[in-house]
């Protein structure tokens, strides 16, 4: 199942390093991701692979959440079907 | 890799204009559970409603949770409940009451169906069963009636038409202690649907399958934000960005009515198209109006804005849904969409507008509070006339009207949760009780004749 993970704050050092290692640790395949910082916000997009993931989707947002918290950012992990349904015909 | 701008159109959707899936409803066929008694009656319905429903509410918390989109209710509509009872006419409270508790022990918001089909003639036991819903409302605190008076193709029950009106009057009565709170729970239908996903209307009618789930999606704040860039764009233009937004609303509504049912175990039955409002500031329908350009909702150009809305989102979402029923429309229920609730506060809407907006979209006379002395003739009035308009255009119409006890005219009544508060609105102070007693049949319209 793949998923998407949205990270959206304020910019400060080691927001990908946090959020990329949360990830590894919860055997996350991340395939493809793109950052920008739009005026002073940090937004980034991760396509992550959650074949061998130790946490259900559910799960893996409850842990995300939590990081993000504690770096000052707000995640959200989503099935990517969402978007496949609402911007494909 | 998905659009950057599209994963955050979604995104900002939800957190900052109220996107939300409103409901995920399962209809439930009680057929099976008929006896001759009420108790066995009731108990076979409470058994399976908890065992059918059992998981709803996990499975929608979880959808909501991996989708990103939050799913604000839980409901059961079930077979109408006048044909459960007939073997035991007085006694149906009993199955009412198990009908509530059957919602509490599932942890639904609302179950739907404790409602009667009488559009073209009503039995012996659909009297006594319509005479039980004042107290089966008192005493239930999630369950809801409807009561269908009327079709296109069968003409008006006025002898049902006249009856509702002192049960909307006794429903208050019973429950004055809370400003007539039964009355939010019980809707009058000509041209009722089978598959309503929404409250207080919805049953699972008689030509559905066992287990069905509808879906009603929602997003006035979406669509009221698309049309905020567009200053000065042609009517066309926004008719067009409407559509767009309504089929991306109604493509996740779809998902989510998919996926529930694979997990639930149940046939995918429709989803409905409604722009559903909630008295929270950005998730108004009277707002999206009021950016197309009136000063404030109730001005003149509100039925035509009204009804290009109506259609817009009836055009985006058939092609974003296989399957597209229930009311499929703009809602307005007064005391549910801060929009309208202003609007009835200062005067600048009336319930000639309303009656007058109600002909170009779903579904009535909505949510709105009138004084307590306003009798029952003319509440049956209001029904009749509503009634008309749906049987005249082939489309459903409704009124769920609140005669709130002992309050007046600019008082203001407080509902709370998504029912939200009202003023109470005049009404027209010249009887009509001659019209109502007349009774009888109201014959059903030329048009009708299609065969």
């Amino acid at each position: 199942m793949k998923s998407i993970v949205t990270v959206i704050g304020k910019d400060r050092p080691g927001i990908i390093a946090k959020v990329s290692t949360a990830l590894a640790e919860n055997c996350v395949n991340i395939e493809d991701i793109s950052q920008t910082l739009m005026q002073d916000n940090f937004t980034m997009l991760m396509l992550c692979d959650l074949e061998n993931a130790t946490l259900s989707l559910k799960e893996l947002k409850d842990e995300m959440v939590k990081v993000g918290q504690e770096i000052g950012v707000s995640i959200h992990v989503q099935h990517e079907d969402i978007f496949n349904a609402m911007h494909k015909i | 890799m998905l659009n950057r701008k599209e994963i955050l159109e979604t995104i900002n959707m939800v957190e900052k204009e109220h996107f939300d899936v409103r409901t995920i409803t399962m209809g439930i066929s009680l057929l099976p559970c008929i006896r001759d008694d009420a108790k066995l009656t009731a108990k076979l319905c409470y058994d399976r409603i908890c065992k059918k429903a059992e998981n709803i509410v996990k499975v929608a918390e979880d959808l909501g949770s991996e989708y990103g989109i939050p799913i604000i209710n839980k409901r059961v509509s079930i077979t109408p409940a006048s044909l459960l009872t007939s073997s035991f006419c007085g006694k149906e409270i009993v199955l009412a009451k198990a009908l509530d508790d059957a919602a509490k022990m599932v942890g639904i918001d609302f179950l739907g169906g404790y409602s009667a089909l009488v559009h073209k003639g009503m039995t012996s036991f659909e009297k006594s069963f319509i005479e039980s819903i004042p107290e089966a409302l008192a005493i239930t605190d999630r369950m809801c009636s409807s009561v269908n008076v009327g079709s296109s193709k069968a003409g008006i029950n006025m002898d049902a038409v006249a009856l509702m009106g002192k049960i909307i009057k006794q429903t208050a009565e019973l429950t004055k202690d809370r400003d007539g709170f039964g009355c939010a729970k019980l809707v009058v239908f000509c041209n009722a649907v089978e598959d309503n996903p929404f409250m207080a209307g919805a049953f699972h009618g008689v030509g559905e399958g066992e287990t069905v789930i509808n879906v009603g999606v929602s997003g006035p704040g979406v669509v009221c934000n698309a049309l905020k860039s567009m200053k000065g764009a042609s009517i066309d233009e926004i008719a067009e960005t409407i559509k767009k937004t309504a089929f991306k609303i109604t493509r996740a509504g779809q998902l989510i009515a998919k996926e529930a049912s694979k997990r639930l175990n149940a046939e995918f039955g429709i989803v409905d198209l409604s722009l559903a409002p909630t008295p929270v500031m950005g998730d108004s329908v009277a707002h999206i109006l009021e950016e197309i350009g009136l000063g404030q909702v109730g001005a003149h150009g509100t039925t035509a804005t009204l009804a290009m809305l109506n259609d817009a989102v009836k055009k985006g979402g058939v092609m974003a849904s296989s399957n597209v029923g229930g009311l499929s429309g703009a809602f307005i229920p007064v005391s549910e969409d801060i929009g309208m609730i202003n609007a009835a506060k200062n005067g600048a809407i009336t319930l000639s507008k309303l009656e007058a907006m109600t002909s170009v979209c779903s579904v009535g006379i909505d949510m709105v509070a009138v004084p307590g002395d306003t009798p029952a003739s003319t509440l049956s009035g209001m029904i009749a006339d509503e009634a008309a308009i749906g049987m005249i255009n082939n489309k459903t119409t409704a009124v769920r009207v609140i005669p709130v006890p002992n309050k007046g005219v600019g008082e203001q009544v407080e509902f709370g949760g998504l029912l939200g508060s009202a003023p109470i609105m005049a009404v027209n102070q010249n009887s009509c009780e001659a019209f109502i007693n007349r009774g009888g049949r109201m014959p059903a319209p030329i048009h009708s004749n299609k065969n």
